[in-house]
């Protein structure tokens, strides 16, 4: 096994927070002392790595995760944009201001299969709400985007969300 | 499920930061004017019914170190359910959606070191016979909805 600290820090007693929480945080009134006494280190241990994992951004936020499909956000689709390479941070960044926008990155395109740079998940509660809020950022981007597709989800083949294994990273 | 008022302040109280604390969801409760327990009973509730996929802390693949980037292959139809279930297979795999779209499946890879990534590729490539876009975010520029429910 060796040292299990890697470049972010993270070592063998995080990587046991880890597991015990990526499933989610106990239901119990102590939650962090719940956790504490699972992986034997103490409550106050337990409380100052996670918040050390939310300094340095392992941990993005603690909080709910809506299902958006359960609370009639049935409309997602994943807008996908083709502009200039030089364009894509001001252009991201102006996507990212949108309420409505769940996600925007920068990706590289695959000439000549895939022409698009630039993704945004955007959320409304059917289709046709998808499509209008689409087309109100193509009106923003103006001639800046030279193409853009939807592509809407039509089955979900697994969501298991992040898993890690206390094995993987090992061997 | 229907929800009620206090099911939506929850909702919307609990996608900002959740505090780390001895007794966060006592702290939690106050703010809110509910008692502890009935905020931990409509969790749990909220939970099973699925309104919430989760609840707890959300880990970021790419600051612990590990590898993490999007996948499309563009699948034959009649090859779907096969390619589907050798994907799936791995536990590396978080996600995977089909789209309507020549491109037609998607998929995020994790994994705990960068250097799984290229190999899982790779062999899917191989027992598929179907090329595999690596689309891996080269800068994030947002990440996160509140849904105001």
């Amino acid at each position: 096994m060796g040292s299990d600290a890697n470049a972010h820090g993270l070592d063998a007693l995080d990587r046991r927070i880890v597991l015990a929480t990526q499933e989610g945080l106990p239901l119990v009134s102590e939650p962090y002392r719940h956790i504490a006494e699972q992986i034997g280190a103490s409550e106050d241990e337990v409380m100052r790595r996670m918040r050390r994992m939310l300094e340095n951004g392992v941990i993005r936020r603690i909080g709910a995760v809506p299902n958006h499909y359960a609370l009639g956000f049935r409309g997602n689709g994943m807008s996908v944009w083709d502009v200039p390479d030089e364009e894509v941070r001001r252009c991201g960044r102006l996507i990212g201001e949108l309420d409505f926008v769940s996600h925007a990155y920068h990706r590289p395109r695959h000439l000549p299969a895939w022409r698009y740079n630039l993704f945004a998940m955007v959320h409304g509660r059917n289709r046709a709400e998808v499509e209008e809020k689409v087309a109100y950022i193509a009106e923003m981007l103006a001639e800046t985007q030279r193409a853009h597709e939807i592509l809407f989800s039509t089955r979900i083949l697994k969501k298991t969300g992040l898993r890690f294994t206390s094995r993987q990273g090992n061997g | 499920m229907t929800m009620d008022e206090i099911d939506r302040t929850i909702l919307n109280r609990l996608q900002t930061a959740f505090p780390v604390c001895d007794r966060p969801y006592a702290k939690v409760a106050a703010d809110m004017g509910i008692g502890e327990e009935e905020l931990l009973q409509r969790l749990q509730c909220m939970l099973e019914e699925g309104v919430l996929s989760r609840f707890g802390p959300l880990f970021n693949a790419s600051a612990m170190g590990g590898g993490l980037t999007l996948c499309a292959m563009a699948v034959p139809p009649e090859q779907f359910e096969t390619v589907a279930r050798e994907v799936n297979s791995y536990p590396e795999v978080a996600h995977n959606y089909e789209r309507d779209h020549e491109f037609n499946m998607w998929f995020v890879l994790a994994t705990e070191i960068p250097q799984r990534i290229d190999e899982v590729l790779a062999e899917i490539e191989q027992k598929t016979g179907i090329a595999v876009y690596n689309m891996p975010k080269e800068e994030e520029f947002f990440v996160g909805l509140r849904f105001d429910v």
